[in-house]
């Protein structure tokens, strides 16, 4: 269970905008160590977003995005009050679902 | 050979792997590895990124911008998206020409999802930028060059 | 060392030559407005935001041997007030008889209040990849219970008196194998070093600029660094001998700083290169 990420979604005019703030390392597998040793490539692979049951965005990521990944991106419709989901997993197995409220 | 690929193929077949971590929970039936598009990832020039990303020709389009600042104060964080005014936009990805791998990010946009995607990269170097778009099932492509500075003290 | 120092120059040069069309002034300005657009673009989204939920999380936490929390700590405002708090340190404390900035007032709680060693929660005092800092949330999420408050450290008892004049000496003494002080950076308006400006320090403005965004998320670091964090790198770039976490010298420094920017309204959590 990676930490949880920060989601913000307002609605304007019948535009939904959401903004996620992800927390994780983002490792490129290029870094060294104290020891010279090889840190090993640790990132999210995938990401998708949902309005109730409604995907609005899929994602793959590279080990080029940064860490702590932000996003921002609009969709069609969505009310206050409605919960907007976004999903994670990493190329470790790990991953991280977390909701908001639309403003 | 990359730590994920070795781990993959010691476990005897990367199906095995799968269902493996499936049972322990780790990975939900709906998100199989074999989803993120590897090859594209793994490529490293803008021409073997296109290739696999099967854009090989995306023809250049004033309709396409790439959106962030001209120069970024530091290469880890570079602020940059894709906009576009094209309609049936079904994808859209971020690509770095002098990066090691030129594939940052790729989105995939449902009906009703603004082609408008901002996110964070890391750079490099002074690079090309490209916004790759996918409408109607043609590729477009539009470039900016974002300048990667280093900063004063030491970083 | 000076080959990394010929690449940074040849860097620098070709960045330069993008934009020597332009007459010398104007292509500082137009440098200025790009970074300041990518500064912008950078607001709209603070790890440190990330930080400062953990922090809360461990200053509500019953933790250590006397399994208590934090939300007795007298940050200088009374127990458990954290409004302000930090816009207002350092400061003197009767009960420990000396004056304490936000980071060694917090070990002092975690101590007394938690029955943790000092040495061991000052082990891990700043974050690296793989290691997270305690302190480092905490004064996150303190800092932030600041944010569009007033600094004000007017340094007028007599302990905070003796601690800004001892800042001050510090400030502007040179020493070290490049003679350096930190006046000779931040001592004048206008300075700066490749494309990073040189906050003149010695203002009121000046410090304001600088010490409202701590603690400040720092993109090359990919973490928060807090002021003692901020200003042992300093030393450390100036080829100083590093002084000790929470020791005086730091403290004296910050006292004096926080002092000359009174007024200024925070803005922290920060994020900058």
């Amino acid at each position: 269970m990676g930490n949880p990420m920060k989601i913000r979604a307002a609605n304007k005019d019948g535009i939904t905008e959401v903004k996620v703030l992800i927390s994780h390392e983002m490792e490129t597998g290029q870094r060294k160590d104290a020891n010279g040793a090889i840190v090993p490539a640790w990132f999210i692979t995938e990401l998708q977003a949902k309005h109730g049951d409604k995907v609005v965005l899929q994602g793959e990521f590279g080990t080029a995005v940064s860490k702590n990944p932000y996003l921002a991106f609009k969709f069609k419709g969505g009310a206050k009050g409605e919960k907007v989901t976004v999903s994670w997993k990493d190329n470790k197995g790990d991953s991280r679902t977390d909701e908001a409220v639309i403003a | 050979m990359n730590t994920q690929r070795r781990n993959v193929l010691k476990a005897g077949s990367g199906a095995a792997l799968l269902s493996l971590l499936a049972t322990a929970g780790i990975i939900t039936p709906g998100m199989a590895l074999a989803d993120w598009n590897k090859a594209a990832f793994d490529a490293k020039s803008m021409a073997d990124t296109l290739k696999a990303l099967g854009a090989e020709a995306p023809a250049d389009s004033k309709d396409v911008q790439v959106t962030g600042p001209d120069i970024a104060e530091n290469g880890a964080v570079v602020p940059v998206g894709i906009t576009t005014t094209l309609p049936g936009v079904t994808m859209v990805a971020i690509l770095i020409d002098k990066n090691p791998n030129a594939l940052a990010a790729s989105f995939t946009l449902p009906e009703g999802t603004e082609a408008n995607v901002q996110t964070r990269v890391k750079m490099g170097q002074t690079s090309n930028v490209y916004a790759l778009v996918k409408a109607n099932g043609k590729f477009f492509m539009a470039t900016k060059e974002i300048k990667v500075t280093l900063g004063g003290c030491g970083g | 060392m000076r080959q990394t120092l010929w690449i940074k120059t040849l860097a620098a040069a070709a960045l330069t030559a993008g934009l020597t069309s332009l007459p010398a002034h104007a292509q500082d300005s137009r440098v200025n407005d790009e970074l300041a657009k990518y500064r912008e673009a950078l607001a709209d989204g603070n790890p440190a935001d990330l930080l400062e939920v953990r922090g809360e999380g461990l200053w509500r936490e019953k933790r250590g041997p006397k399994q208590a929390s934090l939300e007795a700590c007298d940050l200088g405002l009374g127990p458990g007030k954290l409004e302000g708090a930090y816009a207002q340190l350092p400061r003197y404390f009767k009960d420990t008889g000396k004056v304490m900035d936000v980071e060694s007032r917090l070990v002092h709680c975690m101590v007394s209040l938690q029955g943790f060693k000092a040495d061991e929660v000052t082990r891990h005092w700043y974050s690296k990849p793989g290691t997270e800092s305690d302190i480092e949330a905490l004064v996150t999420f303190i800092g932030a219970k600041s944010n569009g408050l007033k600094i004000h450290a007017p340094a007028s008892h007599p302990e905070e008196a003796r601690m800004a004049k001892m800042g001050e000496y510090i400030f502007y003494r040179r020493s070290g194998p490049q003679d350096f002080s930190c006046a000779i950076c931040h001592g004048q308006e206008g300075k700066r070093i490749r494309l990073q400006e040189l906050g003149n320090l010695t203002t009121p403005a000046g410090a304001g600029e600088a010490m409202k965004t701590w603690p400040s998320y720092r993109v090359s670091q990919g973490a928060v660094w807090t002021m003692q964090r901020r200003l042992i790198d300093c030393m450390r770039q100036a080829r100083w001998p590093e002084p000790n976490y929470l020791s005086d010298a730091v403290i004296a420094l910050e006292t004096f700083l926080q002092k000359t920017a009174s007024g200024t309204v925070m803005e922290t959590p920060g994020i900058k290169r």
